[in-house]
C-alpha cells in the first residue's frame, strides 16, 4: 500500500489540474490555451503555471501558430506524458484493487 | 475509506474530462424524436397524395404516381417539397433541443467537438448525396431510397466515433435497411418510414432516457 502511494506521487501527476489536463491530452493531438481554461474552468495564471510543471518535466510540448494575428498556444502530450499518465493510472487502479 | 472514494472519483473525473473534450455529447434524444415524427408526417402524406396504403404492390405505387397530379402538382415537385420540408423541419429541431440540452447542462454547443463530429457526418452524407443524383440521372428511382439509408448509415457510422457511441449502432440498423431495400426495391418508402421514422423515435426515447 505505502509503496503504491509513493508511485503515485513520482510522477507530478498527483494533482487534480494536472491530471485533467493531461486526459485532456490523451484523446485530443493539439489543444489550445483557451479550450483547457474553459474546460477545465481555471484563469490564466493557474493554468500557466500548471502547464510550467508539465512543461519542465516534458510531458508536454508547445507550439504558438498565429491564428488571423493573434497568437495562440496549443499543447500536445509527448510520448513520455503518455507513460506518465498511463503508469498513473495503472497505480491507481491497483490502489483501487488492494483498498477494497 | 476516504481514500478509496477519492481515487474513485478521480478516475471518474479523468473518465468525463476524455469524454467531453473528444466527443460531442449534447446531442439531444428529443431531436431524433422529432426528427423521426416529422418523417413520419412526410410519408403519411406521400400516401395521402397518392391514395395508397403502406405495403402496397410498387408498380400500382409508381402508376400511381405517374398518373397523380393531385393538388397541381406533379409527383417528382410534390416528393422533392415533401422530403425538404422533413429535412428542414428535422435539422431545425436538432439544433433547437441540443442547443436546449447543451445550455442546461452548461456546455457550449459548437466547439471543436461539434465540427469534428459534423465533418465526418458530413463527408459519406455528400457523396451519397451525388450517388443518388447519379441514379435519379440514370433513371434508376428504385434504387434512389434504399441507397438515401446505406449512405445515411455509413454517415452515422462514421460520425459516432465523435459523438455518443449508440449513434453507430443506429448506423448499422439504416445499413442494413437499406441493404434490404437494394434487395427489394419498390418498397423504399416503406422502409424509408422505418428507417428515418421508426428508428429515429425509438433511439430518441432511449437516449433520452440513458443521458437525460
Amino acid at each position: 500500500m505505502k509503496h503504491l502511494l509513493e508511485k503515485l506521487e513520482t510522477t507530478k501527476l498527483d494533482n487534480r489540474i494536472r491530471l485533467g489536463i493531461m486526459s485532456i491530452l490523451m484523446v485530443n493531438d493539439w489543444v489550445d490555451f483557451g479550450t483547457f481554461k474553459e474546460m477545465l474552468g481555471l484563469t490564466d495564471g493557474n493554468l500557466a503555471s500548471h502547464m510550467k510543471v508539465l512543461e519542465s518535466e516534458s510531458y508536454v510540448e508547445m507550439r504558438k501558430l498565429f491564428v488571423g494575428r493573434k497568437p495562440q498556444t496549443s499543447y500536445t502530450a509527448t510520448v513520455l506524458g503518455r507513460k506518465a499518465f498511463n503508469d498513473h493510472l495503472a497505480a491507481l487502479e491497483e490502489l483501487l484493487k488492494s483498498g477494497s | 475509506m476516504a481514500n478509496h472514494n477519492e481515487h474513485l472519483e478521480t478516475l471518474s473525473e479523468i473518465r468525463s474530462m476524455m469524454e467531453r473534450s473528444s466527443r460531442f455529447i449534447s446531442l439531444s434524444g428529443l431531436s431524433g424524436v422529432a426528427a423521426g415524427s416529422f418523417a413520419l408526417l412526410g410519408a403519411a402524406m406521400v400516401y395521402i397524395y397518392l391514395g395508397l396504403q403502406p405495403f402496397s404492390n410498387y408498380k400500382i405505387f409508381y402508376a400511381e404516381a405517374l398518373r397523380n397530379g393531385k393538388w397541381g402538382i406533379d409527383y417528382v415537385t410534390f416528393f422533392l417539397l415533401d422530403a425538404a420540408l422533413v429535412f428542414v423541419l428535422a435539422v431545425a429541431s436538432g439544433i433547437y433541443f441540443t442547443t436546449r440540452k447543451a445550455k442546461r447542462k452548461g456546455q457550449k454547443v459548437w466547439d471543436q467537438s461539434a465540427l469534428r463530429m459534423l465533418s465526418n457526418l458530413a463527408i459519406p452524407l455528400i457523396v451519397g448525396g451525388i450517388f443518388c443524383l447519379v441514379l435519379y440521372r440514370e433513371r434508376q428511382i428504385l434504387l434512389i431510397a434504399p441507397a438515401t439509408l446505406v449512405f445515411y448509415g455509413l454517415a452515422l457510422v462514421n460520425g459516432s466515433k465523435f459523438t455518443l457511441n449508440d449513434i453507430r449502432y443506429l448506423g448499422l440498423c439504416e445499413i442494413g435497411l437499406g441493404i434490404i431495400g437494394l434487395f427489394f426495391p419498390g418498397y423504399g418508402l416503406e422502409l424509408w418510414a422505418i428507417g428515418f421514422g421508426l428508428l429515429h423515435i425509438a433511439y430518441g426515447l432511449v437516449m433520452y432516457r440513458k443521458y437525460e
